[in-house]
Formats: structure tokens, sequence, C-alpha cells
């Protein structure tokens, strides 16, 4: 009898008002920087946009851990103009940095949106855009505006313009069937489109260097295959399909090549395919399970796990070929690992009696630091910045995301409205 | 179960209306039942009962007799591991001598893992279990044309809860007609 499923494309749509995840802080920094973002004005009374930018620009910042944003119900003044700031009722309240804005009309569904940063001790603007924007990017802007606010105040570069592609499967138990989703959200939550839809096993969901295209693996028509999907489109290729596991897509950094998993030749070894000629090379051939391919940020190593002494353990070969080296030597299960964009350390699975958890190893010195704290952490994903590490775990049996600071000091839990979460891939800067 | 031993089954099933019971030479997939009830294949040198039926008249495929070791399906693996259980051997060489005196009937033997480690690991898991079985059943005779294997890693839980038990009743091998 021929298995029934159903594949769905959606495209691209409108942004919708709802958050598919909620974030929630649950370790925020000590000595978080104290900073007011006013809820921005909209110039005319008719057709206020429905999102507040300055509300998401707090949102993110909050979010981030660095920042402390002053609850709205405590401003003594709402200025959306520079001639309006008073610096007394923000000194005041010992609030450091000032954030004001307005949304005006600009063309026929455009907005054009200015915003100032101010030093409240000093008194001073420390920068000013003016940013012309759609209502279907509003929420986009929103989120650039807090990526320079971040960068201007930490020296370090946001990611809150940047999106998660996730799984999401919800379970009939009375039909022991599974339905699961490949989805995209903007990374606060919002804006969620479904990419695929399937009744077959979806995984590993890993975006182009250019954050346009999704590589995944389905296992519809009851076999693995790897796809590559474009986002925006929705159009999708098929581009290994070959006896036994196709798995663990990877791109490399030119986008040009895919490291991926295939055990046609008898049991999971590394490949790298190139893509547009569609030839293959084998870069491991050992009886063990090798599998997780990941690229370092140069292109020229690739880290994996592979179980060849024993357990699995994350080892490194160049991508020229060569003989692999072990990288984890502590504990006897490490897995899934991926680098860090700046390529000094890489994160990964790690079991520490009997639990699944999150670890970064430091590549020159070897240290090894656990990040997180639950029993069945898995999948982690830096954020493009190298700031936070995204992953999956589980709350009383419920997959949720999660994310955490490198250096450990800020916890999150992103909580989906509905379903289990799972597989979470932080997108690249989208060019 | 696939077309082909869906056609042969219609071919058994008209062969055992028109024909009665009938008992044909050569090899390969042709089932007549025997005065006992139980199911005899002719191979060609003298009749071979199959696995385990003993009381209980049983007409029709074997496949679908309850009280016969094929009607299990299932292997269970210890954590982490993929060697076969000696509980599972018997189990296996029913399905062994089914499959090698029905040589047109194919079956997939499905590996699966528990939630625990990571996902494309587990694949790998889940692909060992599969081959384990696989390289039972060709000891015991099956041709490698008649099975095929596939992993779901742990994307596909028997049960879908946490905990020992249900950890125990998703690290399996199963085979599918």
């Amino acid at each position: 009898m021929p298995r029934i499923f159903s594949i769905v494309f959606a495209l691209f749509f409108a942004a919708q008002a709802q958050a598919d995840l909620t974030i929630e802080i649950t370790k925020g920094l000590e000595g978080a920087l104290p900073i007011a973002i006013v809820p921005f004005a909209f110039s005319e009374k008719k057709g206020v946009p429905a999102h507040n930018v300055g509300d998401i620009v707090a949102a993110d910042l909050q979010r981030s851990g660095r920042f402390k944003p002053l609850p709205v119900h405590e401003m003594l003044s709402r200025p959306s103009r520079g001639d309006q700031v008073d610096f007394r009722d923000w000194r005041a309240l010992n609030v450091e940095n000032l954030v004001i804005g307005e949304v005006s009309p600009n063309g026929p569904g455009g907005y054009l949106v200015r915003f100032r940063l101010y030093d409240v001790f000093r008194g001073e603007q420390i920068t000013g855009f003016s940013l012309p924007t759609t209502a279907s990017d509003l929420r986009s802007t929103a989120h650039q505006i807090a990526d320079t606010i971040y960068e201007t105040l930490t020296g370090q570069p946001g990611a809150f313009n940047t999106r998660i592609a996730y799984i999401t499967s919800t379970v009939d138990l009375a039909k022991k069937k599974q339905r699961v989703h490949l989805r995209v959200a903007d990374s606060d939550g919002y804006s969620p489109q479904t990419i695929v839809s399937s009744d077959d096993p979806l995984m590993s969901p890993a975006w182009s260097p250019d954050g346009r295209k999704l590589a995944y693996v389905s296992f519809e028509k009851a076999k693995p295959s790897i796809w590559v999907q474009e986002v925006f489109t929705g159009k999708r290729e098929k581009l290994t399909s070959y006896k036994g596991i196709n798995g663990a897509p990877a791109w490399s950094p030119d986008g040009r090549h895919l490291a991926l998993t295939l055990s046609k030749d008898g049991n999971p070894d590394i490949f790298v395919m190139d893509i547009q000629r569609r030839s293959l090379r084998a870069l491991t051939r050992h009886w063990s399970i090798d599998t997780e391919p990941a690229w370092s940020p140069d292109g020229k190593q690739l880290v994996f796990t592979s179980d060849r002494g024993g357990s699995p353990q994350i080892y490194r070969v160049p991508v020229s070929g060569g003989q692999p080296e072990r990288l984890s030597f502590e504990g006897k299960y490490n897995a899934r690992a991926s680098y860090a964009p700046d390529g000094q350390s890489i994160s990964m699975v790690t079991r520490v009696n009997g639990q699944y958890r999150i670890a970064t190893l430091e590549l020159s010195n070897g240290d090894m630091s656990v990040l997180s704290d639950g029993q069945l952490d898995e999948s982690p994903s830096f954020a493009p910045n190298g700031s936070m590490i995204i992953y999956a775990t589980r709350v009383k049996s419920k997959g949720v995301l999660a994310a955490v600071s490198t250096d450990g000091r800020v916890k999150q839990r992103l909580v989906l409205q509905a379903g289990d979460v799972r597989e979470p891939a932080w997108s690249p800067y989208y060019q | 179960m696939n077309r082909k031993s869906l056609a042969w089954m219609a071919i058994a099933a008209a062969a055992l209306i028109f024909g009665g019971c009938s008992t044909t030479g050569g090899k390969g997939g042709e089932v007549s039942n025997g005065s006992q009830g139980a199911t005899v294949v002719d191979s060609g040198s003298g009749a071979t009962t199959s696995a385990a039926n003993q009381s209980r008249n049983w007409k029709g495929n074997p496949l679908d007799n309850p009280d016969s070791l094929l009607s299990s399906r299932v292997v269970y693996f210890d954590f982490d591991k993929s060697e076969l259980l000696d509980t599972s051997m018997m189990m296996l060489r029913a399905h062994a001598e089914y499959l090698s005196t029905h040589q047109l009937v194919n079956i997939t033997v499905e590996g699966h893992c528990d939630e625990r480690g990571s996902r494309e690991y587990n694949v790998g898991l889940g692909e060992r279990r599969a081959d384990a079985i696989k390289r039972f059943l060709e000891a015991e005779g099956v041709s490698s044309s008649q099975i095929n294997t596939i992993s779901y890693g742990e994307e596909r839980p028997a049960d879908f809860g946490t905990g020992e038990t249900a950890w125990a009743k998703n690290r399996r091998g199963v085979l599918v007609y």
C-alpha cells in the first residue's frame, strides 16, 4: 500500500502580528545597561502601523540580556523629536541611554523611520538615522535599529535582524502519527512561515551563506534525500538521493559546496559535493559512523562526529583531504559540532553523567565549557555575531528552543505556542 | 507489503479457491495448505513446514497467522548498541525461513533509536541496527535482493514519551512486509 504523504510548499506571505514563539529571559546579565526606548510616535492620526518600532527595539535589546529597558509607564515624558528631550527627566531615572523616534508615511505603502540615540549624562546625541522602509519591512527596520544601538553601545555587531529555521511537530497520539513542518521565523519569533510540511520526517535544516536557501533532509517517499529550497519562492530541487543515508547537509562559506553524510558505499562517511557540477568527493573512508560535518569560517576545515574511537567524538579534517584529527577528549560522547563565526571555538553536544548538554571547545587550547543544564539538549547553532547559541531542549517532555550567551551569563527560553520545536538553525546575516 | 507479494497472494488465493489443496513442484513463492493446517512450502525436494504453527488450522498467508513467530516484526536493542540480542534470534530465523522460501517477497528493515544523543548520529546508529538484522537474515539464507533497509534514527518513535520505558520501546528494528 503506498504511503500517503503530503508536502506543502508555502510562499512567503506578509508578516503576521502574532508571534509563533515567545521568548523569556531566564537569566539576565547583572549590571545590564539601563536604557530608555520611548515608543516611537506616528506623525499622522490615522494609518498607524501595526508594529511600534520602539517596542520592537526595546524587546530586542532586552532579549540580548545586556540591556535593561525602562518600563514605559515609568517614563516622565515621551519625546519623539530632539527638541522635545529634557535630559533631567531621564537622569532622574538613572537611565544612561535614551532612544527616541518617529515614523511617518513615505509614499504609497512606505514609511520613513527616524531615530536618535543619546548619552543621557553627557546630554548629547550619539547617533541618529532616517531609514526609508515599507509596511512589510517595518519589523526588519526596527531590528536594524536595534543592531545599530547594540553595536554602538557594546562594540559588538548585533544579530537582531536575522531569522531562525526550526522543525516543529504535532503528534496525533491516537493514530501514532507525527506531522512535521520546517518553519522560518524572525529571531524574535515573529512572522513564522512554513517552508515544508510532511507526514514523513524532516531533519537538519541548513542555511545557505546568503540566507536565501535552506538545505534539509526529507524522508518523503520513504527514503531520506537532501533537498535545497529557496526560502522566498518555495522553489526546490532534490540534490541527493543515494542508496542509504543522505543526511547532515552543510554549506561551505562560499556557498559552492555542500558537505554531507552518505552511506552509499557501505557506512556513513563525509562527502563534499560541488553543487553546480553535482560531483562528489569522499572526505572520509572508515567503517565508523562519520556524520554531522560543519565548515570552518575560512572554508578550509571540516569538523565532524565520528565513533571511530569507539564512541562519538569530534574530529577535524582539511577540506583538501587528509587524516582526521581528534578534537574532543573529555567525556565519552561528543557530537554535532559547529564553528563559532570567528573560527576560534566550536559548540557541540556533550554527555555529562548521562545528561546531554551544550558545550563550547576553545580550539587553541582544548578548554571545554558546558553552557547548558538540561537533560536532552541538542542541535546548537551560533548567532552570526557569535554572541549567543540557540539550541533545542525539553521542558517537561515538550520540545522547546533555548539560547545561551557564549559566556554562559545570559539564558533564554523560546516557547512555541503549539507543538514541539527542535533543530534550530540561526540564519547568517541576510545579503 | 509491496505489489509483488500482493499479486502472489491474489494468485495463491485464486489457486486455493479453484484448485483445492494442490502442491506444485519447483522453487519459490508458491504456497499450499497441507492437510494438518500447517503451511507447507514445496521446495521441490519434499515439504518443509514453516515456523511455529501448532494446533490451530491456519489457512492463508502465514504472515497473517497471529500464532506464528512471523506475526512478530520488532526486535529490540540495548542502548547505544546494534548487536542482535539472543532473544531476537528465534523470531528472525522464522522470518529468514519464510523469506528464503518465498523469494519474490521483499521486506524493508527499519532501524530506530531512542531520543538520546544527536539526531544525525542516531540515523547512523539506526542504520547499523537495520544492517545487523539484514546480515543475520542473509546468513540464514535470504537473498540480499529481498531486503531493503532504512534508518529513521530517532525520528519515528514507537513511544512518544520520555524515560527508560519509552526509550526501550524505541530502540528497535522493524520488519515491514
